[in-house]
């Protein structure tokens, strides 16, 4: 009776397996290496980088223990921190600021373990040092801007149509339009609700006034939200890479929040200041190229004076690193219009020739300004640049194919990717909405390193404390409740280590804790043993009866125990969600272990023999004079 | 080896209004000591500054001091952890100081008297950030403690999930207790170890009810009155409770041994769980149990005729 078939212990075996080839990644470790990835869209991480960063290596005497190429990414595996340094130093040095090179770990595991996808589990801020940032987003400055945006559509739309206002205010979260008679606010109603969709318009009189009050629709309101967060966290994207982060992490939490992870990242101020820093969109006039002499622009004269170091009054010498062209272009200080004036940039793709394009939206203000710029630059070209730190960077530069206003496209030799980009990168060009730090957690790499070591202490002391007394205790069925806590232990790692969790010091405490937790059920199971053998049965009896009634026990005790890891992780954040990770998943680990993994060692010892007169589950006490 | 040698059925029920008195005493002085005293909260929920410092020579902590009453704080918390070359500061909240740039204000103070002065930790927490967290904290502590008398009245019965909740909700108050008396620090660690002991001692509660509807069901059990039945059941699971709350033990003393300072308020808050889990379960929750009216007939309904056996659930 107790016996499994060749299939239960083919399942434990497979588990057994898998978790070990799991759970094998993380006892290799790590080593140095540096991580050369590409700045921009338009450049690769290819097989010609590889080799590049293989020849500056060589060349700097600096010998790599191999170099990998990823989706992303080059990396180098180096001997320690000291060539670490020195090669980072150099690659940044030789491929300029097209790249982003940072140092980074890599796994030690051999090759084949990479290629089935067992990876080490991703160590958190407290255990290898880094920063953490909670930023909150200012959502009510994202709405009052679009709304500042409306009132100048409302001017325009109204100017346009000749219906006669008296003022166009925004108050808050409000837009408040005047006119002076009935008639004029029933049409000017009607058009505004025509061409603004995501307001909505009541009518109030008071005191001889006739109002519109327009307030965003709902819809509306979230759209804009939506928009304002996605820019910020662009940004904020493009601003780490500056930093040379290996794995930075920037996710959005919550309605209004944006967390910034950036592991082994030590100069926290440095980081707060390129986090905190603006940027601004701006559009301006390209006065002199010499790629096509199709465009009224061309002046190659102009152009060459420009790279001899004498360009024209009122204009500087940029370069167009757009689609790798690396073209001189002579432009314009004065500025056309600024990225505020820019409410929307989206990929999409041209109706007529089904090529990607980016579409772009200006509000009322910037259209107008637009529309008297194009109607007498046809045929030049106008570039959008992106001012950081008063240092220009020519996104892109168009040439203007005939006159329009608040909506355009730009067209040009576009991927999807590289339209994505580029819409993105108009919209990242600023902050939509102010952001606060509100959470800040540094942690030094000394201090992670000795929180592992104590984390792994705690482990290893508990667990071996745990294994001297069930097998003083329990004799054989000891021994096999601590390969099952073992087995419980591998399965958890391993598990961890499949879902890339990130591991926390809380998260090695939970691990701990899980296991403390976890013989709970080896040790109702052996007891119940011992109690089915006291009342008189027969060995192999006790053994089914003690397994089979634990059962019950061990299952609500254990949905009890995950109904509160659950609520710590719906509720916890930081810190004691990596706790509620763990305890979680160890809670179901130790199900299968406890019951499955030991009934299995069991049944294989002692369920084959026939005439089972003992078992080692210590010694079993029988009271002389028994009640009942 | 065998450690509980018991011959008969311990009489638990009998002493039940002792062991109530002392559960309501100690109760009381911790609910006492929670209004007057109130909590250590750390600065997960306060909102302010913590940074870790450590130093290559032994610093001044008064110097220390002085230099973050210039800053602007009245009275700072500055002192040694772990050996004395670590120093914690802790800066409260105070409106138009507490931002982000505030932990590079304090290094450069501090670099002027001494520059051999390594950041090992800074923790910022935003006022708003920290209220929310508290809220947070009740909530799941409401949530779990809903959650697992649902569990157990879908179980077993709306008896046993009440008695359970009490017995346990009177653990976390006790643990809060201790921390509030002895002004502990009560940080989101903490916090998660509360949880985690709420659940793991109603897992208590649950093999001693298990027990019990065991024994309503057997035949031995019959004519016994149910203070007897109670006893019975918390009789023999009594070496299980004592063998698990040991082991689980062990492995929280490594961790108050070897866990550093983070690891530590958190091993304490377990280890008074689990103390206090067991008393709890066993000598609170069973009366409980019993003074709210339990009879053989809420667990085992005449109609439904058992195979011997099957002690599968009634759900």
């Amino acid at each position: 009776m107790n016996r499994y078939s060749p299939w239960q212990y083919f399942i434990i075996a497979a588990a057994l397996v898998v978790g070990l080839v799991f759970t094998l990644p993380n006892l290799y470790g790590e080593s140095p290496a540096v991580q050369v990835s590409p700045h921009k869209a338009t450049l690769k991480a290819d097989e010609a980088l590889k080799a590049r960063v293989e020849d500056i290596l060589a060349k700097g005497k600096i010998e790599p223990q191999g170099v990998f190429l990823d989706a992303s990414s080059v990396k180098a595996r180096l001997a320690d921190d000291e060539t670490q340094r020195k090669a980072k130093d150099l690659l940044q040095a030789q491929l300029g600021e097209d790249y982003i090179v940072a140092l980074n770990l890599l796994s030690n595991s051999p090759r084949w373990l990479a290629a089935i996808g067992a990876k080490p589990m991703y160590l958190g801020l407290d255990l290898r040092g880094g920063v953490h940032f909670l930023l909150q987003v200012d959502l009510k400055t994202a709405i009052a801007k679009r709304l500042e945006g409306v009132v100048n559509d409302v001017r325009g739309n109204l100017r346009e149509k000749r219906i006669p206002y008296s003022g166009a205010t925004r108050d808050d979260q409000r837009v408040t339009v005047r006119f002076r008679d009935k008639a004029a606010r029933d049409k000017g109603q009607e058009e505004l609700a025509r061409t603004l969709p995501d307001l909505e318009f009541r009518s109030v009189d008071d005191a001889g006034e006739f109002r519109l009050v327009g307030t965003l629709k709902p819809e509306a309101v979230n759209a804009t939200q939506k928009a304002a967060l996605d820019q910020n966290i662009t940004t904020l994207r493009n601003r780490v890479n500056e930093l040379g982060v290996a794995e930075p992490i920037i996710q959005q939490q919550g309605a209004d929040r944006v967390v910034v992870q950036l592991p082994g990242v030590q100069d926290t101020a440095r980081a707060k200041d390129i986090l905190g820093r603006t940027a601004t969109l701006e559009f301006r006039m390209v006065e002199a190229q010499a790629t096509d002499p199709r465009n009224r622009d061309y002046d190659p004269a102009k152009v060459e004076a420009a790279i001899a170091g004498n360009p024209p009054v009122g204009t500087e010498l940029l370069y167009d690193r757009d689609a790798a062209r690396n073209e001189p272009l002579v432009i314009s200080r004065r500025v056309v219009i600024t990225g505020e004036r820019l409410t929307n940039a989206a990929p999409s793709v041209d109706q007529q020739t089904g090529r990607p394009i980016v579409s772009v939206e200006l509000d009322g203000q910037g259209a107008r300004v637009m529309r008297d710029l194009t109607r007498e630059s046809v045929g030049r070209r106008m570039a959008a640049l992106l001012v950081e730190k008063g240092k220009p960077e020519v996104l892109t530069a168009p040439v203007i194919q005939g006159e329009f206003a608040g909506r355009f496209q730009i067209s040009g030799n576009f991927t999807t990717q590289s339209a994505t980009d580029l819409a993105l990168l108009l919209r990242a060009g600023a902050l939509a909405a102010p952001m606060e730090i509100v959470e800040e957690r540094t942690v030094g790499p000394l201090l992670g390193a000795e929180n592992i070591r104590r984390g792994f202490y705690s482990m290893v002391g508990g667990f071996a404390a745990i294994a001297l007394f069930m097998i003083a205790y329990y004799g054989l069925f000891g021994v096999i409740s601590i390969i099952a806590l073992s087995a419980n232990l591998l399965f958890l790692v391993a598990l961890l280590s499949m879902l890339q969790a990130t591991l926390t010091l809380p998260g090695i405490a939970a691990i701990a804790l899980t296991l403390g937790m976890a013989i709970d059920a080896n040790v109702l199971i052996n007891e119940r043993i011992r109690e089915e053998l006291r009342n008189g049965n027969t060995p192999q009896a006790a053994i089914h009866a003690g397994y089979d009634r634990a059962w019950n026990t061990i299952l609500d005790s254990n949905v009890t125990t995950l109904i509160a890891g659950l609520a710590l992780l719906t509720f916890g954040s930081g810190p004691v969600r990596g706790f509620a990770v763990v305890h979680c998943l160890g809670i179901l680990t130790s199900m299968f272990s406890a019951v499955m993994v030991s009934r299995a060692i069991v049944n294989l010892y002692y369920g084959r023999q026939r005439r089972l007169e003992k078992v080692s589950i210590g010694q079993v006490w029988r009271p002389a004079i028994q009640k009942r | 080896m065998e450690f509980f040698r018991i011959k008969r059925d311990i009489p638990f029920m009998r002493y039940a209004l002792i062991f109530n008195v002392i559960s309501v005493i100690t109760f009381l002085v911790a609910v006492g000591s929670l209004t007057m005293r109130g909590l250590h909260l750390g600065v997960d929920f306060t909102g302010g500054t913590v940074m870790e410092l450590q130093y290559q020579q032994p610093p001044n902590l008064d110097r220390i001091r002085e230099r973050m009453v210039k800053i602007g704080f009245a009275d700072p918390s500055v002192q040694h952890y772990g050996t004395a070359r670590d120093v914690l500061i802790r800066l409260p909240v105070k409106e138009g100081l507490t931002t982000a740039k505030l932990s590079e204000q304090v290094m450069q103070e501090l670099r002027q008297l001494d520059t051999g002065i390594e950041l090992r930790r800074v923790e910022f927490v935003g006022p708003q950030v920290g209220k929310e967290l508290l809220e947070n904290g009740a909530l799941a502590l409401l949530f779990v403690s809903l959650g697992i008398v649902g569990y157990l009245a879908l179980r077993f019965e709306w008896k046993f999930g009440v008695s359970a909740i009490i017995a346990n909700l009177h653990d976390v108050v006790i643990i809060l207790g201790f921390f509030s008396v002895f002004q502990w620090e009560f940080s989101l660690p903490v916090l998660a170890a509360v949880l985690a002991v709420l659940g793991y001692s109603v897992n208590e509660s649950v093999v001693v009810m298990d027990r019990v509807r065991e024994n309503f069901r057997s035949r031995r059990f019959r004519d016994a009155a149910v203070p007897q039945v109670i006893d019975n059941a918390i009789t023999a699971t009594m070496s299980r409770t004592i063998i698990t709350h040991f082991c689980t033990q062990l492995m929280v003393c490594s961790m108050l041994l070897f866990g550093g300072e983070t690891l530590f308020y958190f091993a304490l808050a377990l280890t008074i769980g689990i103390c206090f889990g067991i008393y709890s379960s066993v000598l609170v929750g069973s009366p409980l149990l019993m003074w709210l009216g339990l009879t053989r007939t809420d667990l085992v309904r005449p109609e439904v005729e058992r195979k011997p056996g099957d002690s599968g659930a009634v759900v």
